[in-house]
């Protein structure tokens, strides 16, 4: 595939709001995880919360669009001067030109949780207020940035449980090749709601501690929220060598089973080798592996076995989600620019939380960060329904 | 880049439109349009636990894509896809904030792994052992425009074939006041780069200004405003006339997309 430009990246996580917070907390190996109080929950597990969400408003005229997820969004793309550079590049391409390519997996569906509670006692409707379109609906948070932003670009979500958010990049990637647009702003948004919460717990794979990838013990996922986004273009002449550009996309299917990964990670490793195809790369070139890495004991043996099967035991590699939680439907938009970040400043995160590394788990995982150059840096995202896709993130000299 | 494919397969399923032969019928007039709610078969292809789990939203994509699948003669199992849907299953949605609203908060563990929007892409890649890429979308009401917007561009970026599936279902009560979708409705077109044996028709799709083009039919007329996939019906209708033509389908709220239909026979 021809390359593409990370021209603007930002991230909002529960461990820092956009990419300096963001940073540091990775280099000080800081976990934003704390016990769950959120709403009325009652599980006892760990969550990934952004506080300031609560407090975020969106503009007077898009209030139909009121929900926790919009509202997130809405306060990381006021971080790290994202908002100005999709205007920029709406100002240079043309409205038409910029599309917008997001991935969430419950959108606002919090609103929609809140409404049954306030139900008519007689007839049973939701109240007056509750808007299902703006809020609940999947797209509702692309096409809240397609307003908030002005862009008039083809626009869709995709919505692949907790791969979401990676498969936007390939989305973005065929319309921009196809000339159909110049830019893209693509990225995620998943918030904290009742239905996941309770929902990962009634599968028992949430974690009462904060979640420990690739650990022995491991017995499970912290749930978070985050927003991320980059604004992808083609790859200019003058390019500046500490850019970040995408490689390669890299997407497949388990065929197996809706909520449990392929025993053998075949899934998986067909998606990292698809994207190592893309890249017209081997798989010696690739210098970290920001991992899936849920802390499930399932899905982290299946993802090691795939990335020994193709990278064998010595690539470095780590799981970034015992710090941000894991962010679902965000996760692969958040994992990109920690990618980024981890190439831009020469850093391998080393998973926090992670104590005695699991002895079967021949993949090999730090848990101290290291510092090295690095070019070329593949993330891995898989969902519900046997969904993956990895992505690789290089400097572009 | 020109935005064409060959459309090689189709299937089609919703109110009083049994599959594409019997829409084809109805869409170039040639039979009485008759409404009825839709029918939705069992999905066979699936092992027998799997079926019991299934909702209406699967049993119509799985439906419609088998149908598409089969016309074209293609190998599901070499086939990417494209799957768009307005919503995911209202049912399980509906099941779902319900216990959530009672003091309890028993969510169903399988209901919970059946919310997610891409249930269906991931029952049709179980039942034919499909591992290529699913890309699974939401647009709301424009979410057939997305879908085929994201299959062409596979189509003449990657030179592959594809497998795209639009589909929309119902909300129960009392969502379905807030989001009327009145039944279920679903097509499925295999998407070729080279003309075959069975293709049908080549499609050019440009976005426009233009007004979208209505249903000469009030009744589905009726059913292309209520049902995000049957923004599809004047596309449809040109394919099932067989003559050479131009459809303006609706989209977003600032473009539609123009298609250009050359029939191959």
């Amino acid at each position: 595939m021809k390359s593409l430009l990370l021209a603007k990246f930002t991230a909002t996580s529960c461990i820092g709001l956009g990419v300096a917070p963001t940073l540091t907390a990775l280099v000080e190996q800081r976990s934003g995880l704390k016990r769950c109080e959120f709403e009325t929950v009652k599980i006892d597990t760990h969550i990934g919360e952004v506080p300031a969400v609560d407090a975020q408003r969106l503009p007077k005229d898009l209030q139909i669009f009121n929900c926790r997820n919009n509202r997130l969004a809405e306060l990381a793309v006021q971080q790290d001067g994202f908002l100005d550079a999709v205007q920029a590049a709406a100002a240079r391409w043309g409205r038409r030109r910029v599309g917008v390519f997001l991935g969430t997996s419950t959108a606002g569906i919090m609103q929609t949780e809140l409404a049954y509670r306030a139900r008519d006692a007689v007839s049973g409707a939701l109240p007056p207020d509750f808007e299902y379109g703006t809020t609940q609906n999947s797209f509702s948070v692309a096409d809240y940035l397609r307003q908030r932003c002005r862009l008039e670009g083809p626009a869709m979500v995709v919505s692949s449980a907790c791969a979401s958010s990676a498969k936007v990049f390939g989305s973005a990637r065929r319309m921009i090749e196809a000339g159909l647009i110049d830019a893209a702003l693509v990225g995620g948004t998943d918030s904290l709601c009742l239905t996941t919460l309770y929902g990962f717990h009634s599968l028992q794979l949430s974690s009462p501690a904060p979640c420990r990838p690739f650990d022995a013990a491991r017995d499970g996922i912290s749930i978070g929220e985050a927003a991320a986004f980059a604004l992808l273009e083609r790859v200019p002449e003058n390019l500046d060598p500490d850019a970040v550009l995408l490689y390669g996309v890299g997407e497949s299917s388990d065929a197996y089973h809706m909520s449990a990964p392929h025993p053998e990670g075949l899934g998986a490793k067909r998606a990292m080798q698809a994207a190592l195809t893309a890249a017209s790369m081997e798989p010696g070139d690739i210098d970290y592996i920001n991992l899936h890495g849920t802390g499930t004991p399932s899905n982290d043996r299946s993802e090691s076995q795939a990335v020994t099967s193709i990278f064998g035991p010595t690539t470095p590699c780590s799981s970034t989600k015992g710090a941000t939680g894991h962010t679902l439907g965000a996760a692969g938009a958040l994992e990109a620019v920690i990618s980024a970040l981890a190439i831009q400043n020469g850093l391998m995160p080393g998973g926090v939380h992670t104590t005695r590394i699991d002895p079967n788990l021949t993949a090999h995982y730090i848990k101290e960060n290291r510092r090295a150059p690095l070019k070329r840096v593949l993330s891995n995202s898989f969902g519900f329904g046997g969904t993956n896709c990895s992505l690789i993130f290089g400097r572009a000299g | 880049m020109r935005l064409s494919a060959y459309i090689s397969g189709i299937g089609v399923l919703g109110p009083g439109l049994h599959n594409w032969p019997h829409a084809a019928a109805v869409l170039s007039g040639r039979q009485a349009y008759l409404a009825a709610p839709t029918v939705l078969p069992t999905p066979a292809m699936l092992p027998p636990a799997e079926r019991r789990r299934t909702g209406r939203v699967v049993k119509l994509a799985l439906a419609v894509a088998l149908e598409a699948t089969a016309s074209a003669d293609a190998d599901p199992t070499l086939l990417p896809s494209v799957f768009s849907a307005s919503g995911s299953d209202g049912h399980i949605c509906h099941e779902i904030c319900q216990a959530l609203a009672l003091p309890a908060r028993e969510v169903s563990p399988t209901r919970f792994s059946n919310s997610v929007h891409n249930v269906a892409a991931g029952y049709w890649s179980i039942a034919t052992g499909s591992m290529t890429e699913s890309n699974v979308l939401c647009a709301f009401d424009a979410s057939f425009i997305a879908g085929l917007l994201d299959a062409l561009t596979q189509v003449v970026v990657d030179r592959q074939s594809v497998l795209l599936v639009a589909y929309d279902s119902e909300y129960p009560a009392p969502l379905h006041a807030k989001r009327p979708i009145p039944d279920a409705l679903g097509v499925a077109m295999v998407l070729t780069p080279e003309r075959n044996a069975t293709s049908m028709a080549r499609i050019d799709l440009q976005l426009t200004d233009e007004p979208c083009d209505n249903m000469p039919d009030p009744q589905l007329e009726a059913l292309r405003g209520a049902i995000p996939a049957a923004r599809s019906l004047p596309l449809l209708r040109l394919l099932a006339i067989g003559a050479p033509g131009r459809a303006i389908l609706d989209y977003l709220d600032v473009s539609r997309a123009a298609v250009q239909i050359e029939p191959c026979r």
